[in-house]
């Protein structure tokens, strides 16, 4: 056997190339995440003049506030049915596109298109379409005799923060859903045809757990995207409101800490926020990573 | 292409290097103001007419987004060491600004030290009182300050068959007009702006009721929420009630709700006297503008309402012939021709009795006696310490509590009682939380 091992020259080499990445790392992960660490011991005014240690405080303080938990409950759900539409809805979409023959490339265009709107921008269009006053859609809602106040009911409230989160999404996952679906050799389908297995058989046996290297993977960007990619679309719709409905933890986050001015609440729920994507990334990785077969 | 963009980045370097040398004459104070649209195009007009009565200073005018956003970047930027000279801060952020003593620095000292001319009562004391601390210094300069009125819509009173130059006083009145209002067809009788400013906090004073202990927090930080008492309990439990009959409807936060009363959805409005503008160019029916209303079995005649909008604060840090030039620009904001002005064409009330007295002269309100309105509600009689102000930490964190409590009574969730339970005890909370941070300071 020949010696195929790079050997470098220089002890410092190898470190100066990972250098870059370790420095961002450094400066846009590590260093923030230890602040917030810091902060979320003390208790400080907002312009920083003084602040005082308070140990674990600040965490006791804000397991007490039954607004907190509600925000947990609510990022739950909200999580939970964001992720499930955005991707049943564009699995189903990448599934109909991918038998498409003529005019394919108009579909896909369109179903991509909503990636380019930016989420506050997306907002603003649902939350126009909505509004209770002057909404097209509400003036429908409300000509059929449903009364649509979404400041007002956190039922109808939460509806359009996932509806739009989920519109928001499809496009995303669409790609990747119709990329998995084309590298999966036609062969295979057509041998399962010819045994007589139909459409749906075929997709439950075939094509699902040959996609589940990238359900697996959208699994885990979906999830990420719910926590924290879904801010902007509050912001602009319900400002966590009405009562709560729709507060979930990164908007109480920005919330309690930049309107707010309260840093050191805001440092704990970041801090646990922290701990509750880490703790889902590990057994995302540890126990459903082991049904996927790539 | 590429060489075009290099020569662009390049001159904006050499432009960015030179121009502070080139401009050396005059010297540069910076304003962060929150006032978009209409507002901002007038605040720009203000910075320009001072830039061209003298030659020494430059004020510059950067809009930071909303009054939350413009306060957490004037704050951001002092924790950088950048603070602008001057920052607009919401009347909500006052307790905060106030207890950040090193931080600012307090109007009527720059003044003094800059040796202009200051007398802090040229101004209307309700206004003034706001901004003022315990041993009455007054600490900022009240800009934009405005007061809650009702906006009602005379076509539709007329539509059903009430008198337009008779507006309803008394919340019984309201009642009863919005039932005719109903009747005529209307989708609600009443819907309001502001729903915490304006029917918790402002029908405290209103009704010369207690908001908080210590003078609604004047007298010091130590202080609790009252706001469950019977006042509270009863004009909340009246709205749910009207809610469900459509006397009245929640618009949503803020003032989100604008639209029903420019779309003609409610025919009656409570809002920010400042709201006159946005009316004015959006409806296109008759209005008028009238009292808030008051409950006539809680008091015989009411006190006087208390004001929002944002006062102008002086930030620590900067030299001190830069004062000056603040304390020049404060001075020409203060003028009676400019805050006549300001009054006359945005709606907010003017801050010094000079410039009331001349909007008065020119019978400005002769023609426009709606305009004279909130100003007459805010110095009707003299403040009691019920109604000059409020003063809480953490008020903006304090006021989505209120939100959310109130939406959750409104949609029928819990009682108006436990809806203001849970205000005071969550409230109370954080005003502790507050006070511990400020006594640390003064140690």
């Amino acid at each position: 056997m020949d010696n195929r091992q790079t050997i470098f020259n220089s002890r410092y080499l190898p470190y100066l190339l990972l250098a870059p990445q370790l420095i961002i790392t450094a400066i846009f992960f590590i260093w923030p995440a230890f602040s917030a660490l810091i902060q979320s011991v003390m208790m400080e005014d907002p312009f920083g003049l003084e602040s005082v240690y308070v140990g674990m405080e600040n965490f006791k303080i804000l397991f007490a506030d039954s607004e907190y938990l509600d925000a947990l409950g609510v990022t739950g759900i909200f999580s939970l049915l964001v992720c499930f539409f955005s991707l049943t809805l564009s699995l189903l979409f990448a599934l109909l596109a991918d038998r498409i023959i003529k005019g394919a490339g108009i579909y896909k265009t369109l179903l991509i298109w909503p990636y380019a709107v930016a989420p506050a921008v997306a907002g603003v269009l649902w939350l126009f379409l909505f509004n209770p006053t002057v909404g097209i859609f509400a003036y429908f809602l409300q000509w059929l005799g449903y009364d649509w106040n979404h400041h007002l009911n956190g039922g109808q409230a939460l509806l359009l923060v996932v509806v739009a989160g989920v519109w928001k999404q499809i496009s995303y996952n669409f790609l990747f859903f119709l990329a998995g679906l084309q590298a999966i050799p036609r062969s295979l389908i057509e041998a399962a045809a010819i045994d007589g297995a139909g459409a749906v058989r075929r997709f439950w046996t075939i094509i699902l757990p040959l996609l589940s290297p990238t359900t697996f993977f959208l699994v885990v960007i979906n999830i990420v995207y719910a926590f924290f990619d879904t801010f902007g679309i509050i912001h602009q719709v319900t400002e966590g409101g009405p009562d709560g409905a729709t507060n979930i933890l990164v908007y109480k986050v920005f919330h309690d800490g930049f309107l707010g001015l309260d840093l050191g609440s805001s440092a704990v729920q970041s801090v646990i926020l922290m701990i509750i994507v880490g703790f889902l990334t590990v057994v995302q990785f540890r126990y459903v990573e082991r049904e996927v077969h790539y | 292409m590429i060489q075009k963009r290099y020569f662009f980045i390049v001159a904006m370097f050499v432009w960015a290097t030179v121009l502070p040398i080139s401009a050396q004459a005059t010297e540069d104070i910076q304003w962060w103001h929150a006032m978009g649209g209409k507002l901002g195009e007038k605040v720009n007009e203000l910075a320009s007419g001072f830039n061209s009565s003298q030659n020494q200073y430059r004020v510059v005018p950067v809009y930071k987004g909303n009054y939350t956003e413009t306060m957490t970047a004037g704050i951001a930027a002092f924790r950088s060491r950048r603070p602008p000279h001057i920052l607009q801060v919401f009347e909500v952020g006052t307790a905060t600004m106030m207890a950040a003593r090193r931080a600012i620095r307090p109007i009527s000292e720059v003044m003094a030290q800059a040796g202009e001319p200051f007398d802090s009562s040229r101004y209307i004391a309700s206004i003034s009182g706001y901004y003022t601390s315990m041993d009455g210094e007054m600490l900022s300069l009240p800009f934009n300050s405005s007061t809650p009125v009702l906006y009602y819509n005379k076509k539709a009173f007329k539509k059903a068959g009430l008198d337009p130059e008779k507006p309803p006083k008394t919340w019984q009145q309201v009642e009863d007009y919005s039932k005719k209002l109903l009747q005529a067809g209307y989708e609600c009788g009443f819907s309001t702006a502001w729903i915490s400013w304006i029917h918790l906090e402002n029908m405290s004073a209103w009704h010369n009721r207690a908001f908080g202990t210590k003078a609604n927090g004047f007298d010091g930080f130590d202080t609790r929420l009252l706001i469950n008492g019977e006042l509270g309990v009863k004009h909340l439990s009246k709205l749910v009630e009207w809610q469900n009959k459509k006397i009245f409807v929640y618009g949503g936060r803020r003032n989100l709700g604008n639209a029903k009363f420019n779309s003609e959805v409610c025919p009656m409005y409570t809002e920010s006297s400042a709201g006159y503008a946005g009316f004015k160019a959006a409806a296109d029916f008759d209005f008028g503008i009238s009292e808030l209303p008051y409950w006539s079995d809680v008091v015989d005649t009411p006190q006087n309402t208390i004001i929002g909008g944002a006062s102008l604060w002086v930030m620590a840090g900067h030299k001190s012939s830069e004062y000056r030039g603040v304390a020049k620009f404060m001075n020409y904001l203060s003028s009676p021709a400019i805050q006549a002005d300001w009054h006359q064409s945005t709606g907010y009330l003017p801050i010094t009795k000079d410039a009331y007295e001349l909007t008065k002269q020119s019978g400005y309100y002769k023609k426009n006696p709606d305009m004279e309105v909130a100003l007459k509600q805010m110095t009707r009689v003299a403040p009691s310490k019920n109604s000059r102000g409020l003063r809480f930490g953490n008020m903006v964190r304090i006021r989505d509590i209120i939100y959310n409590e109130l939406e959750g009574v409104l949609s029928g969730e819990r009682s108006a009682k436990k809806g203001l339970d849970a205000i005071v005890k969550n409230g109370n909370r954080l005003l502790r939380k507050f006070e511990r941070v400020s006594k640390t300071r003064s140690r």
